[in-house]
C-alpha cells in the first residue's frame, strides 16, 4: 500500500486513535476508585480544617478514621431552606451545582455536624467564583448557630501572593468569632478593604479582604452571601 | 540513519553541553510555573522523563509506518495519550502533588522539548538510542527544574521539600524569606543565573 496516500493516512490515524483511546479508557477505569478515594480524603481534610482539626502528615486511612470520629455518617445530613431535613447523602452533594440554583427553596443544603471536645460545630460548605476560577470553602458555626468557629477557603487558580492568599490561615483566622446573627437578624459576613470595616452592633460583621486581591475578596463575600443565607432558618432553630 | 551514533553522547550530551533548558532554551514556561517548591519540580521532572522516553520509543518503533503528511498529529496523539496516563497515575498515587501541579502535567503536551526530540531524533533513529535520547533530555530538563526549585524554595520559603531548613535564630536576627522568589519572574532570573554560570564554565558555548 502506498504510504503517502490519503487512504493510508486516514486508516492509520483511525487505528492509532482507537488504540490510544482504549489504553486511556482502561487506565481511567482501573484507577477510578483510588482517585475517588483521594478526592474524598481531600474533601475530608478541608472540612476538618474548617473546624481547626489538624490533618497535616496523616495518611489517607488516618484522615478517614479521624473524620469518622468527629463527624459520624449519621451526623451528616441535608436540610432545605426551611431548615427541615431531607433525604440524601450529604457528603456527595455537589456544592457547585447547588450554589447555582437560583431558587433557594430548591437547594439541597448539606450540614456536617462535628463533635469537637464538648462542643458541637455545624460545618457548612460554600462555593463561588473568584477572579480566575472557582473558590470554595467550609465555615464552621458554633452550637449557638451564629458564632463562627473557623473557616477554610481554597481556590483553583487565583493569583499567587494576591487572591490566592485566601487559602492562608491568616485570612481564614479572621472569621473566628464573627457572628452571623445580630438582634435576630441574619447578616452574612462581609469582606471589605483592609481597615475599612466598622464593627456595628446592628449590622453585618466584617473581615478584612486581601490587599491586591480585591475581586477574589469580593468573591468570598458574595460566596458567603449566596451559600450561607439559605441556612438562615436552619441556623436560627439552633439558637434555642 | 547511516552514520553511527555514539550512544554515550546521546545520553549524556543533553545533561550539560546540549541541555534543552539552558542551551536550547526550550520548555521555559513550565520551569517558571512549577519550581516554586522542590517537590512539584521533582515530580514534574520525573513525569517529563517518563513521557519523553516512552514517546520517543513509540515514535521510533512506528517511524517507518507513519505517513509524513500526518506525522505531527501522530506524535501529538502519542504524547497526549502518555501525558493523560501520567496525570491519572499521579491523581491516584500522589494526589497532593498532582493538586499542586494541576494543569502543568497536562501542559507537558505542549512542551517544545517533546516535539523537538520526536521530530529531530525519534523519527530517524532506532528505539534504543531514541530511549536514551529521551531519558537524557528528560534528565537534562529535570536537573534544571530541581536546581531552580532548590534555590526558589530555600530563599523564598526557607524550606526544602517542605521541611524547615533555615533555623529560627536567623529569623530572630532579622532575616526574612524573599517573597519575590516564589513569584514566577524569579524563576527566569534563577534560570538566567544558571545559564550564566554554565556559559562561563563552557567557553565554547559563548557567542
Amino acid at each position: 500500500m502506498n504510504k503517502q496516500s490519503n487512504a493510508y493516512a486516514i486508516i492509520y490515524i483511525i487505528v492509532l486513535v482507537v488504540v490510544v483511546g482504549t489504553a486511556l479508557a482502561l487506565t481511567s477505569m482501573s484507577l477510578k476508585d483510588r482517585q475517588q478515594e483521594n478526592a474524598n480524603v481531600d474533601k475530608m481534610k478541608q472540612i476538618l480544617a474548617s473546624a481547626s482539626i489538624e490533618t497535616e502528615g496523616l495518611s489517607g486511612e488516618q484522615v478517614v478514621s479521624l473524620f469518622d470520629e468527629h463527624i459520624p455518617a449519621a451526623d451528616m445530613y441535608i436540610v432545605n431552606s426551611e431548615g427541615e431535613r431531607v433525604d440524601g447523602n450529604a457528603f456527595d452533594v455537589s456544592i457547585e451545582k447547588q450554589s447555582k440554583i437560583k431558587d433557594v427553596a430548591e437547594r439541597e443544603l448539606p450540614v456536617f455536624q462535628c463533635q469537637k471536645a464538648d462542643t458541637t460545630l455545624y460545618i457548612l460548605p460554600v462555593y463561588g467564583a473568584g477572579l480566575w476560577g472557582p473558590i470554595w470553602g467550609y465555615v464552621a458555626v458554633e452550637a449557638d448557630g451564629s458564632t463562627v468557629y473557623g473557616a477554610y477557603f481554597s481556590h483553583q487558580g487565583e493569583t499567587p501572593g494576591l487572591g490566592a492568599e485566601i487559602e492562608k490561615p491568616a485570612f481564614s483566622r479572621e472569621f473566628k468569632g464573627k457572628r452571623l446573627f445580630k438582634n435576630d437578624h441574619f447578616y452574612p459576613i462581609e469582606v471589605v478593604k483592609a481597615g475599612k470595616g466598622v464593627d456595628n452592633p446592628d449590622g453585618p460583621d466584617y473581615v478584612d479582604g486581601v490587599s491586591g486581591g480585591t475581586i477574589t475578596s469580593q468573591g468570598v463575600g458574595a460566596m458567603l452571601d449566596n451559600c450561607l443565607a439559605p441556612y438562615q432558618t436552619f441556623l436560627s432553630t439552633l439558637k434555642k | 540513519m547511516a552514520e553511527k551514533i555514539n550512544l554515550k553522547s546521546v545520553l549524556f550530551n543533553p545533561f550539560s553541553k546540549n541541555n534543552p533548558v539552558i542551551v536550547q532554551v526550550l520548555g521555559i514556561c513550565s520551569v517558571l510555573a512549577v519550581t516554586a517548591k522542590l517537590a512539584p519540580a521533582l515530580v514534574m521532572g520525573l513525569s517529563v522523563i517518563a513521557v519523553l522516553a516512552f514517546s520517543n520509543v513509540i515514535i521510533s518503533l512506528l517511524r517507518s509506518t507513519i505517513p509524513t503528511s500526518i506525522r505531527i498529529i501522530v506524535q501529538l496523539v502519542i504524547v497526549a495519550g502518555l501525558v493523560v496516563i501520567v496525570d491519572q497515575l499521579l491523581k491516584a498515587y500522589a494526589y497532593d502533588v498532582s493538586k499542586q501541579l494541576s494543569v502543568f502535567i497536562g501542559l507537558i503536551i505542549t512542551n517544545c522539548i517533546l516535539m523537538g526530540r520526536l521530530e529531530a531524533f525519534a523519527m530517524g533513529n532506532k528505539p534504543w538510542p531514541a530511549f536514551l535520547d529521551g531519558v537524557g533530555n528528560g534528565v537534562g530538563y529535570a536537573i534544571i527544574l530541581v536546581i531552580t526549585g532548590f534555590f526558589r524554595e530555600l530563599l523564598g520559603s526557607g524550606t526544602l521539600f517542605g521541611i524547615q531548613v533555615v533555623p529560627q535564630w536567623c529569623y530572630d536576627h532579622g532575616y526574612s524569606n524573599n517573597g519575590l522568589m516564589i513569584l514566577p519572574p524569579m524563576a527566569l532570573v534563577v534560570v538566567a543565573c544558571i545559564i550564566w554560570a554554565h556559559r562561563s564554565r563552557n567557553k565554547d558555548l559563548q557567542e
